[in-house]
């Protein structure tokens, strides 16, 4: 069936004709010489795959990775359990409990209320960052590092114990706070800003 | 019938109702704010200044206006009276800085508060008041104090409103707790740490417009805001029953009187029914609470909706009778 007069919806279609090839066709050397010229060009070009895990790619500042949950200057975790990360989640992927500080932890959690249990789903999260945009006590920030692959759904629900900074290795978040906000950290003179 | 206006919106009303009464009246965007008036409780209001309204015209047979705003709970009205609420930006600007009076020793610990999210000087200061603080000086401590082992008091939030108080005096019956000292330093306190022991002592919590007096039952549970607020009643011998439940899945949080529009109780509601009956089989639920699209605790709150008046007859005609 002849189809050349049915429009083509892309408009891309070309007909196909079997005409006969020439003498210099029928040797495919030219064509075989120019497509060696293409894969020679190639191999001339930088690559754009890397050796992972060997080479790493370098990640911007603020690159919105895995969170973290920041200690103060004095080792005592910030988080309050107030919930407006939870409340600004758009995918929903943050739940805590709250729990009152009793009288001897003042040197373990720095509000008179602390997250006994705060859990963020890794599988959920979409890594926009309005919890660290939501968050009124710099607790909660997301880091250059990566959430790691797994089998198992369930070690993407990350706990406290994932999600707190070792007191021994602080994680630098300087970078990822605007110049006002660190302008206003250096206000030493009210009291909620110690 | 005295005639006032407000706002260019001009209402009639009974002699003697008060300017704030009177706005109620027309509702909406005229009804200046309130901290401490409280309608449901006698010689309360006058404290603290945030309805000041501005009264252009003092009545029809004196139309000279009042020399200073004054305060709308407890302003009568006149016949022929002109007020000027929103449309005047003098008291714009006087409510701006009544805000930041009330704020000056209002510690900045919302994120730990069980009142954020239905807080009045919350919605308050986001409404009216200004982004930044300007003061530097020490805020005025207290340690936190039970009062009886169902309620807490922080009397660093507290405003003075004195609510509380007259909530102990005229609903709880007997009058335990009142305000001592003066001026800056006057606070709220259980005299010589007597506790309430009344059953609507309770009360006093839903009254507060702060953080000040919070549920020692519901203490650090959960926030308001990931709670479900439902109309629940039950047959109760000594209040009338009907209680608003907060509730996460088939559990009861806490349990509060039902608040209106101006955020003042409906009905206010014995202990046995706000720390007692925690389980869902103490109650009938009759079903979500009205939550306006503006407040936090509307997040994930879902209404059974009204249908327009169109809709319910095609409705009819298109549901074939068997």
């Amino acid at each position: 069936m002849d189809n050349s007069n049915v429009q083509s919806l892309s408009g891309r279609s070309k007909v196909v004709s079997d005409k006969k090839l020439s003498f210099v066709e029928r040797l495919y050397l030219p064509a075989i010489f120019k497509g060696m010229v293409i894969t020679l060009k190639h191999l001339l070009k930088r690559k754009a795959t890397i050796r992972y895990p060997e080479t790493k790619r370098e990640f911007s500042d603020i690159y919105r990775g895995r969170h973290v949950l920041k200690r103060d200057d004095q080792g005592r975790e910030r988080c309050t359990a107030c919930g407006l990360c939870a409340v600004a989640c758009p995918a929903e992927a943050i739940t805590m409990v709250a729990a009152e500080r009793k009288a001897g932890e003042e040197h373990l959690y720095r509000e008179e209320k602390y997250a006994e249990k705060y859990e963020i789903n890794m599988l959920r999260c979409i890594f926009c960052g309005l919890c660290e945009e939501a968050c009124p006590k710099e607790s909660i920030f997301l880091t250059t590092e990566i959430v790691k692959s797994d089998f198992l759904r369930d070690r993407f629900i990350y706990g406290k114990d994932m999600l707190v900074e070792p007191i021994d290795k602080p994680i630098d978040i300087s970078k990822r706070q605007t110049p006002a906000v660190l302008a206003f950290k250096k206000e030493k003179n009210r009291k909620h800003n110690d | 019938m005295f005639k006032v206006t407000i706002d260019n919106i001009t209402v009639e009303v009974e002699p003697g109702t008060t300017i704030l009464q009177a706005a109620r009246q027309i509702g909406g965007e005229v009804v200046p704010p309130a901290m401490c008036y409280y309608s449901k409780l006698k010689g309360s209001g006058g404290k603290c200044r945030t309805c000041l309204v501005k009264v252009a015209q003092g009545s029809a047979a004196d139309p000279r206006p009042m020399p200073k705003l004054v305060a709308s709970c407890s302003t009568p009205v006149q016949d022929g009276m002109v007020v000027q609420n929103i449309t005047s930006p003098e008291v714009i600007e006087a409510r701006k800085a009544i805000v930041e009076f009330l704020l000056i020793n209002h510690p900045l610990d919302c994120p730990v508060c069980d009142q954020a999210g239905e807080c009045d000087l919350q919605d308050l200061s986001f409404k009216h008041g200004m982004e930044e603080t300007r003061y530097v000086e020490e805020k005025r401590e207290f340690d936190i104090v039970d009062i009886g082992d169902k309620i807490k008091l922080h009397m660093n939030r507290c405003i003075l409103c004195y609510r509380c108080v007259y909530t102990a005096d005229q609903i709880a019956g007997k009058r335990v707790h009142g305000v001592m000292y003066r001026g800056d330093t006057a606070e709220i306190s259980t005299l010589i740490n007597e506790s309430i022991n009344s059953n609507f002592s309770g009360n006093v919590i839903d009254v507060c417009p702060v953080g000040a007096l919070t549920d020692k039952t519901f203490r650090f549970k959960s926030r308001v805001w990931f709670l479900n607020p439902m109309n629940a009643h039950r047959n109760c011998p000594s209040c009338s029953g009907k209680v608003t439940a907060w509730m996460f899945g088939n559990e009861i949080y806490r349990v509060t009187a039902r608040k209106d529009t101006y955020g003042e109780v409906e009905e206010f509601i014995c202990d046995e029914c706000r720390f007692e009956k925690k389980n869902k089989s103490d109650w009938t639920i009759e079903g979500p609470r009205h939550i306006e699209r503006n407040s936090v605790i509307s997040a994930n709150h879902y209404e059974k909706s009204k249908k327009p008046s169109i809709i319910k007859p095609l409705e009819e005609k298109t549901e074939a009778p068997e």
